[in-house]
């Protein structure tokens, strides 16, 4: 629970993100609220020679009505999403599930972006971004590209994201019509979700899991089952179907498969 | 005015919710080093080399010591201590802070650095490099038993003890061979992480030129650890001086005497420079004491209404890796409990210890008594189903006295409980709980095939607390006395200064003493000050645990006020010319009878003590009184729990929605104290039930010793718990009083347990293994269904 030297660097702009990242190279871990990357470096567990804190950038924080979409500042904390009366109304999973992580403190130091770029497969917000089948825009030096959700969780806590890149927006398209449900599974209110599902009914369904596989991923063979007019008993039967759960001291494989089942249908019965 | 039995607010509150609490790691003296321990991790291994040249070699590094070091600089006069040889040849091996050639639990320390800082000491302990070889580990309390293996390789059996408490055998085999109906039942009582909201801490202060050391300490025990770290180290206890300044919880895990406390001191004294160490969170699984940890076999021999005719008794004990200060003695301090509150003519206890390649056990809130609630509460359940009647109705048929009041009745396990009156208090609890509303929705609900079930569950506790006669502890061999010491002290300015010898860690204990004191002497509770916990203040005292700050060390404060009052009285008679029999003494006046105009605040008497110009001959001056006060009895408070759970069948998912409970720990000082204590005690029961274990692996590997996998509940897990009280009082002290620290722990455990079997009884289920987790209970309704499915 202490953790090893490193150096510190504030930085308050994009640009100097960047710049330190081209400077340390590797070294470096960039740390925006620090609720992932604190405790893995108490642990021993990441051991980066130099922090750059960008929780203080405050160019990248923002939650903006860009006509199509919801345009949200990577640096964007949970609870500034959770009471966005545009996100609320644009976007109403988000803003849900931004109030289902943690608690108070964590919600109030935490980011958007922070979370995504972490990819744990037991977080909240990655799936919400799947069922929205949103985006993220990242920055490096050959400058700006778009990554959908779908392509961006590449491997446990692996990303799409280089290491010179910076995430700088969210984008999340305004689905202000659509049915949607978020069902969490912990012990305590603070935990990460044993199992979580997200589900978003737009015309298409887009169903995310959490904390099935290695990272977040979406329920593809539900989605599917759902477009060729399955009922909610025969889609939420396939919930598990090309998943890998992990197994831990909350619960094995076959546990977690069945508890996907069990909220994928939970989901869709309440978003219907 | 009386202000005992008010709600007043804790007069603590202010400084420590304001952060002007100090705690050990609050505190810094110039020049002081950290310890940073190099821990084994292995849980039994062979220690074939330790380097710590590279860490030597560290900037900021002071020294760096192996265990072999630490024991050839002859810093240890004897191994750490266990104040509890329960048996003549109960086996203790060698426990000294540090190992030397063989490391018996994950955790142990194995080498310790000294440096300029916190984190350089935790980056210096990193490059210590221990060469081991593996030996197999023994990883659980049964592994311990079949024997295949010895924690330590010197032994060649894990047994460390038998103890048995069998008051009369033939009387107990005639009652389970007479018996119409009996039950057996296995519990497992798994492993806890005491976690207190702060860790342990210590910083050892010496000072060279005359010798002394002062160690701060997070602990509970500051008076037993002066002893113990005299006998340890040899230094002379006339030169140490033990303070535990603001404590953040214990639990009974603060109650020890740690290998960190004698590295500080036996350090700080040999280097004449300040040492000190605060556990992190995680290290904290490893470096202080656990809870529980027991396999219990409870058998029933009743008869044909249900009737108790027998309890027979089993445990198997772990100790972990080492006896601490009392480790073997916790299950004993259970055994006269297995008994509950019911009238049980026969019965007998044995208790086998065994080590483990673990953390050592210890107290942990209830030590002992919340695993013998748990056996006999969940054991009358199931006998309540054996013979189809209604839980609250086996235990009306079985409660001591027929469940009316009485007083200092003996007991089959050879108490003598000093009060009761069962059958209110539960009828109370049933009251309060709506008992017949929640069994109609049961019904509703099973009827209406839904899937979310509501079981209700019932506990009917007694504990022992006030761990007091101390007559009665040498007959169980405990290594120390049960009185507690005050003093009671007159300032000039007619203020009152207390002193204690039991040591508040976040009881309350200075506010419900003053009201004890303000109702004695008269006078305003804002002007007592209690002083305790530096043993140079309070040179007397053995501390805290067992519930005993009240029942014994709030009595002999109220004992001291009284000759305080005494003496006054004498000087009050000298000064007014009358006779000390005719005064009166109220609201902090005397009066002559019969002349109610001559009055004398006993202010004006502690002013005139102070002056001694006008003293009754012969009269030392100053009103100051000590008590040591060693009551004739344990006290026993009891109390009905009523625990309401919705089971989801689909995820095996638990909710508590709704706890009732009923107290009654005899006269309440402060009902808004009494209240927090049952609230946090109930929770840390249910967490039992239903969240914490310190899970290991096959190879003694603690899975989850941080707080993210360990998991502590929250406020946000519990209801809004509805609290009620019966009053009882005590016969084994003149105030009445019980106690009430443990209490919560104890009933609820078993009052969960109980609503979830409820629940899950049409799947045939009556047993459930703690935690009951999701996936746990899950399980059990998979194989429920399929079995159910195959008879069908």
């Amino acid at each position: 629970m202490i953790p090893a030297t490193f150096d510190y660097l504030e930085v308050d702009s994009a640009d100097a993100a960047l710049a330190a990242l081209a400077e340390h190279g590797d070294e470096a871990k960039l740390m925006a609220g620090g609720h992932s990357l604190i405790p893995l470096m108490k642990f021993r567990l990441a051991t980066p020679a130099v922090v750059v804190d960008i929780g203080r950038i405050s160019e990248l924080s923002y939650i903006d009505d860009s006509g199509g979409h919801i345009a949200i500042g990577a640096l964007t904390r949970h609870r500034a999403l959770e009471t966005s009366d545009l996100v609320k109304a644009q976007a109403p999973i988000l803003a849900h599930v931004a109030g289902q992580v943690g608690d108070p403190a964590v919600r109030h130091r935490g980011t958007l972006g922070g979370s995504l770029a972490h990819g744990d497969p037991a977080s909240d917000l990655p799936a919400a971004l799947l069922a929205l089948g949103g985006s993220v825009v990242v920055r490096g030096p050959s400058g700006e590209r778009e990554i959908a959700a779908s392509d961006f969780f590449t491997g446990f806590l692996e990303t799409a994201l280089a290491p010179d890149e910076l995430m700088t927006e969210v984008r999340i398209p305004k689905v202000p019509n659509a049915k949607w449900s978020y069902q969490k599974f912990n012990r305590r209110a603070q935990d990460w979700a044993i199992v979580g599902v997200a589900a978003v009914l737009n015309g298409e369904s887009r169903v995310a899991l959490v904390n099935m596989g290695a990272t977040p991923i979406q329920a593809g063979a539900v989605e599917a089952a759902l477009a060729a007019g399955a009922s909610i008993d025969e889609a939420s039967a396939k919930a598990a179907e090309g998943t890998s759960p992990p197994e831990d001291l909350n619960g094995d494989a076959e546990y977690r498969a069945h508890l996907a089942q069990v909220l994928v249908k939970r989901a869709l019965t309440e978003a219907s | 005015m009386t202000v005992v039995g008010t709600r007043k607010l804790r007069k603590e509150d202010p400084k420590l919710l304001t952060g002007e609490g100090k705690y050990v790691d609050d505190i810094h003296v110039p020049g002081e080093l950290w310890m940073g321990m190099v821990r084994s991790t292995m849980a039994h291994a062979r220690i074939t080399g330790v380097d710590t040249s590279a860490a030597a070699a560290m900037d900021g590094v002071h020294a760096v010591y192996t265990g072999t070091e630490l024991s050839e600089m002859g810093l240890w006069a004897a191994p750490l201590p266990c104040a509890w040889p329960v048996t003549e040849d109960m086996v203790n091996p060698p426990h000294y802070p540090a190992a030397t050639d063989e490391a018996h639990h994950v955790g142990e320390i194995i080498a310790v650095v000294l440096a300029d800082s916190r984190y350089g000491a935790a980056d210096a302990a990193e490059e210590v490099v221990v060469d081991y070889e593996p030996l197999k580990a023994v990883a659980s309390v049964a592994q311990a038993r079949d024997g295949a293996d010895t924690a330590h390789s010197e032994h060649s059996t894990n047994k460390a003890y038998t103890w048995a408490l069998i008051p009369d055998p033939e009387a107990l085999d005639s009652a389970f061979a007479n018996a119409v109906h009996t039950v057996e039942a296995d519990f497992v009582q798994q492993r806890l992480i005491p976690t207190a909201m702060e860790p342990r801490g210590v910083l050892a202060i010496p000072s060279p030129a005359g010798g002394e050391i002062t160690l701060y300490s997070a602990t509970q025990v500051p008076h037993i650890l002066k002893v113990m770290i005299a006998a340890t180290t040899g230094l002379p206890e006339s030169k140490l001086r033990i303070i535990a300044p603001a404590v953040g919880g214990g639990f009974g895990a603060k109650l020890n005497v740690n290998p960190d406390e004698l590295l500080a001191v036996t350090l700080a004294n040999k280097l004449g420079r300040a040492v000190r160490w605060t556990e992190t969170r995680s290290e904290a699984a490893f470096s202080t004491h656990q809870g529980r940890g027991q396999l219990q076999k409870i058998e029933l021999a009743a008869d044909s209404e249900g009737k108790l005719q027998g309890v027979r008794v089993h445990l198997d004990a772990d100790m972990g890796a080492y006896m601490m200060l009392i480790t073997p003695g916790v299950p004993l301090l259970g055994s006269f409990l297995y008994t509950g509150v019911y009238d049980v003519p026969a019965f007998g206890f044995t208790c086998d210890g065994y080590f483990t390649n673990l953390t050592p056990t210890d107290a942990y809130r209830g030590a002992g008594r919340p695993e013998a609630s748990y056996a006999i509460e969940r054991a009358m359940d199931l006998l309540a189903n054996k013979i189809g009647v209604a839980p609250e109705e086996i235990r009306r048929r079985n409660y001591l006295a027929g469940g009316r009041e009485f007083e200092n009745l003996e007991t089959a396990s050879t108490l003598v409980f000093d009060s009761g009156n069962y059958t209110p208090n539960l009828d109370a609890a049933l009251e309060m709980a709506d008992m017949n509303a929640l069994r109609a929705e049961q019904t509703r609900r099973r009827e209406a095939g839904e899937t979310k079930h509501l079981g209700i569950g019932l506990c009917t506790y007694v504990e022992i607390c006030g761990l007091a006669p101390s007559r009665a502890l040498a007959g169980l061999n405990y290594g120390a006395g049960g009185w507690e010491h005050a003093v009671v002290r007159f300032l000039p300015t007619g203020k009152v200064e207390v002193v204690s010898g039991s040591t508040p860690h976040g009881q309350g204990h200075e506010t419900s003493w003053s009201m004890i004191v303000a109702d004695k002497l008269g006078i305003d509770p804002d002007d007592v000050t209690v002083l305790h916990s530096d043993t140079a203040i309070s040179p007397l005292g053995l501390d805290t645990y067992g519930s005993r700050s009240l029942s014994v060390g709030g009595v002999a404060i109220a004992m001291a006020c009284d000759k305080v009052v005494d003496k006054a009285r004498e000087i009050a008679a000298h000064q007014m010319e009358a006779n000390p029999d005719d005064l009166d003494f109220a609201a902090g006046s005397f009066t002559v009878k019969g002349s109610p105009d001559k009055t004398l605040p006993i202010q004006a008497v502690a002013f005139g003590a102070f002056t001694a110009h006008n003293l009754p001959d012969g009269m030392e001056p100053n009103l100051q009184e000590q008590v040591s006060f060693d009551p004739p009895n344990f006290a026993f408070p009891f109390g009905t729990h009523v625990a309401v759970v919705e089971v989801d069948e689909d995820t095996g998912g638990v909710e508590l929605i709704d706890y009732i409970a009923i107290d009654d720990c005899g006269t309440q000082v402060n009902p808004l104290i009494v209240e927090g204590q049952v609230h946090g005690g109930i929770v840390q029961g249910v967490a039992q039930a239903l969240w914490e274990e310190a899970s290991y692996d096959s190879d003694g590997n603690c899975r989850n010793p941080s707080l993210l996998d360990y998991l502590v509940p929250s406020a946000m897990e519990v209801p809004f718990m509805k609290l009620g009280s019966t009053v009882t009082p005590s016969t084994s002290n003149p105030l009445g009083v019980k106690g009430v620290g443990e209490a919560g722990t104890i009933g609820s455990a078993a009052a969960v347990i109980n609503a979830v079997c409820d629940a899950l009884r049409p799947y045939g289920i009556d047993d459930i293994e703690m935690p009951a987790t999701p996936a746990r209970v899950w399980r059990m309704i998979q194989a429920a269904k399929a079995a159910q499915n195959g008879e069908g």
